[in-house]
C-alpha cells in the first residue's frame, strides 16, 4: 500500500516531466526555430525583439490555451466515464459542442460579433453549450433523479438535432460566413485575448481540483449506483456536481478553442489502461497527460505543412483514433462491464 | 436493532410491499424467503434506503433512516449484493472501498487503521491471500466472500445479504454461511439474509420472515414457518417436510410430477 503511493507519485512525476519537456519542445519548434540555448538571451533581452515576440505572444499562449483546454476535455472524459460507467462517453456526446457550435454558428450568421464585438463569438458558444446542457439535464430527471442512461441517450439525440441544424445554416448562409463557421468548428488554438486565455487556465484547474474532492465517491460510483449508495455516498447531490462541472468545463473549452474531439476519449483511456482505475491518481495524470497530448497535436498541427496550419482537430483525430485502436489491439479494453 | 412498522413501497406507482412490519433484535440472524418476486430485495432496498417509502417507517436503533446522513447509514449497515459489477482493481483495493463512509472530509488515503480494519477483514473470510489478484479473475465463490470482506470493512452493526449463495456449490454455500453465523455468535453483528434455499434458510437463522405477493406470510422459528401446508399455499408446490437427521431443523423435499401422478394411481 506505500508502494501504490510511490507509484503514483512517481506517474505524476513521469507526466509532469513528459509535460514540461513537450511544452518547451513547442516553445522552440516553429516556422523560426529558436534554439532552447537562446531562449534565455530571448527573455533577458526583454520586449521588441522578434524572437520575444514570437515565443512570449504567439507559441506561449498557444502552449498555455492547450494546457487549459487539454486538461479540461481529459477531465471531463474520466468524470462523465466514471460517472456514467460506459467506456465510450465523452464530453462531446452529451450534446455539449452540438450546442456550443450552433450558439456560434448563430452568431456568425447574424453577424452579432461584427456588432458587439468578437468576444460575443465565445460567450454565445458558451451560452448554446449551456443551453443544451439544461435541456439535456432537465429532460432526463425523473422524480427528481437523473437517470444516467437517458441523459446519455438524450444528449446523443440532441448532438445530432444541432449537427443538422448547423447544416442548414451553412446550405443557406454565404460564402465569407461559411468559411467563419468551418474555421470554428474544425476548432483552433490561436487565441489572441489573454483574458480568455486566463479565463480558461482558471475554469479547468477549478474544475480539477473540485472534481478531485469527489475522486472516492468516483470510485465508489464505478461499483454502479447502488453500490454507492451503499457506501454512503450521496448519488444525486454527486451525480448533479459532477455533471455541471464536467459541462462547465466542456461549455468553456469548446466556446474558446472550437470542437477538438478525441482528447476527452483518448486520453483516459491510456491512463487507465497504463495507471488504473483508481480516480485518486486518475484525474491529475489524466489532466496532465491530456495536456501533454494537445500541445504535442498544436505542434504538430503548426508545423506539419508549415507554414501552413492544419485544424487541431484533425491531429487528435488521427493520432489519438490511431494509438487508440493499437492499444486496444495491444491491451484489454479495462473500463465497464465484462 | 432494526424496527420496520406499515412499510409500503413499490417502483413508480407499482406497490410491491404492502403493510410490512418487522422488528429485528440486536444481534439476531434473521432470514426473508418467499418465492420470485415477493417483493424480498425491495425489502432490502428499502432498508437501505435505495428507495423512498409510500407510507410507513424504518427505525435503525430507534433513528428513522431517512432521518440519517448517507455516510450515517453506511457507517451502520453494509450489504452484500448478489454480484458486483467488475472492474479492473486488486481484491485488496476493492476491499478498501468499504472504508469510505469512514474517510473524514479531505481525507484522501486511507490510514493505518483503514488498512488495518481490511485486511482484517480479509483474513476473516480467508481471502486474504487473493489480495493481490484482480477482482476480475477470481471464481464466483471467493468473489461472493470479498463482497463480504469488503462489507465488513465497513464495520456495520447491521449485515444485509442478499442471496449470498445463489450460483454457489454446496462447499462455497456452506462456507459462506458458516462465516455469517459465526461472525454473528462471536462479534454480535446483526444480520438479514434473503435467501432462495429454503434448507439453507431453516438450517442457519434462528427466524424466518416468509414473504408472499408483498405481504408477510408468516414470521416465526423455522420449525413454525416451514410447515408443508404453508410451503404449499405460498409457492404452490408440493412438498414433504421432515427433519435434518443431525440438526432436527425442518427439510423440505420437493415431489416430482412423475412422483405425484404414480402416488394418485396407486
Amino acid at each position: 500500500m506505500k508502494t501504490r503511493l510511490i507509484r503514483w507519485i512517481t506517474w505524476v512525476a513521469i507526466l509532469t516531466g513528459i509535460f514540461l519537456s513537450i511544452s518547451i519542445f513547442s516553445l522552440i519548434i516553429g516556422t523560426s526555430d529558436i534554439p532552447f540555448r537562446k531562449i534565455i538571451s530571448v527573455i533577458f533581452a526583454g520586449r521588441g525583439t522578434t524572437e520575444y515576440s514570437i515565443l512570449f505572444d504567439i507559441r506561449l499562449p498557444r502552449i498555455i490555451l492547450a494546457f487549459a483546454i487539454g486538461g479540461a476535455l481529459s477531465l471531463a472524459g474520466v468524470i462523465l466515464q466514471g460517472m456514467f460507467r460506459n467506456p465510450l462517453v465523452e464530453p462531446y456526446t452529451l450534446g455539449i459542442s452540438g450546442g456550443a457550435a450552433l450558439g456560434v454558428c448563430l452568431n456568425i450568421v447574424f453577424h452579432l460579433h461584427r456588432i458587439f464585438g468578437v468576444l460575443t463569438l465565445p460567450m454565445s458558444g458558451f451560452l448554446g453549450a449551456i443551453l443544451v446542457i439544461i435541456l439535456v439535464y432537465s429532460l432526463s430527471r425523473r422524480k427528481g433523479i437523473l437517470k444516467i442512461q437517458g441523459l446519455l441517450l438524450t444528449g446523443v439525440m440532441i448532438s445530432f438535432i444541432s449537427s443538422s441544424l448547423i447544416m442548414l445554416i451553412m446550405a443557406v448562409s454565404r460564402t465569407e460566413d461559411l468559411h467563419g463557421i468551418v474555421f470554428w468548428i474544425m476548432g483552433s488554438l490561436e487565441e489572441p485575448n489573454w483574458v480568455l486565455i486566463k479565463l480558461a487556465v482558471g475554469v479547468s484547474v477549478f474544475g480539477l481540483v473540485v472534481s478531485y474532492l469527489f475522486c472516492l465517491d468516483l470510485n465508489a460510483l464505478s461499483l454502479g449506483e447502488e453500490e454507492a449508495l451503499h457506501l454512503g455516498v450521496n448519488i444525486e447531490k454527486t451525480k448533479r456536481l459532477l455533471f455541471i462541472i464536467a459541462s462547465l468545463v466542456t461549455g468553456c473549452s469548446v466556446s474558446i478553442a472550437g470542437i477538438i474531439g478525441f482528447v476527452g476519449l483518448v486520453v483516459p483511456h491510456f491512463v487507465r489502461m497504463f495507471i488504473g482505475s483508481d480516480h485518486r491518481i486518475l484525474l491529475i495524470s489524466s489532466f496532465l497527460c491530456g495536456a501533454a497530448f494537445l500541445i504535442l497535436c498544436d505542434t504538430l498541427a503548426r508545423t506539419i505543412i508549415s507554414p501552413l496550419e492544419l485544424p487541431v482537430g484533425v491531429i487528435t483525430g488521427i493520432l489519438g483514433g490511431s494509438l487508440f485502436v493499437y492499444a486496444l489491439i495491444r491491451k484489454q479494453i479495462v473500463l465497464g462491464e465484462k | 436493532m432494526l424496527e420496520i412498522r406499515g412499510l409500503f413501497c413499490g417502483y413508480d406507482s407499482r406497490i410491491i410491499l404492502q403493510d410490512i412490519n418487522i422488528s429485528v433484535e440486536d444481534r439476531e440472524l434473521l432470514g426473508i424467503i418467499g418465492p420470485n418476486g415477493s417483493g424480498k430485495t425491495t425489502l432490502l432496498r428499502a432498508i437501505t434506503r435505495v428507495i423512498k417509502p409510500g407510507a410507513g417507517v424504518v427505525f435503525l436503533e430507534g433513528r428513522d433512516i431517512w432521518q440519517m446522513g448517507f455516510k450515517e447509514l453506511a457507517k451502520k449497515v453494509a450489504v452484500v449484493p448478489q454480484d458486483l459489477i467488475a472492474n479492473l482493481m486488486s481484491v485488496e483495493e476493492f476491499v478498501l472501498l468499504g472504508r469510505i463512509p469512514h474517510y473524514r472530509k479531505f481525507q484522501f488515503l486511507e490510514t493505518n487503521k483503514d488498512k488495518e480494519i481490511a485486511q482484517k477483514a480479509l483474513k476473516l473470510t480467508d481471502t486474504f491471500k487473493l489480495r493481490g489478484r484482480s477482482i476480475l479473475e477470481i471464481s464466483g465463490g471467493e468473489r461472493q466472500l470479498v463482497l463480504i470482506a469488503r462489507a465488513l470493512t465497513q464495520e456495520p452493526r447491521l449485515l444485509l445479504l442478499d442471496e449470498p449463495t445463489t450460483h454457489l456449490d454446496i462447499t462455497h454455500q456452506v462456507r459462506i454461511l458458516d462465516l455469517i453465523k459465526r461472525l454473528n455468535k462471536e462479534t454480535g453483528l446483526t444480520a438479514i439474509m434473503v435467501l432462495h434455499d429454503l434448507n439453507l434458510a431453516s438450517e442457519y437463522c434462528q427466524r424466518l420472515v416468509l414473504l408472499n405477493e408483498g405481504k408477510i406470510h408468516r414470521v416465526g422459528n423455522p420449525s413454525d414457518v416451514l410447515d408443508y401446508k404453508i410451503i404449499e399455499e405460498v409457492y404452490r408446490t408440493v412438498v414433504v417436510v421432515q427433519r435434518n437427521p443431525i440438526s432436527s431443523r425442518p427439510y423440505i423435499f420437493i415431489v416430482s410430477e412423475e412422483e405425484r401422478k404414480r402416488r394418485q394411481s396407486l
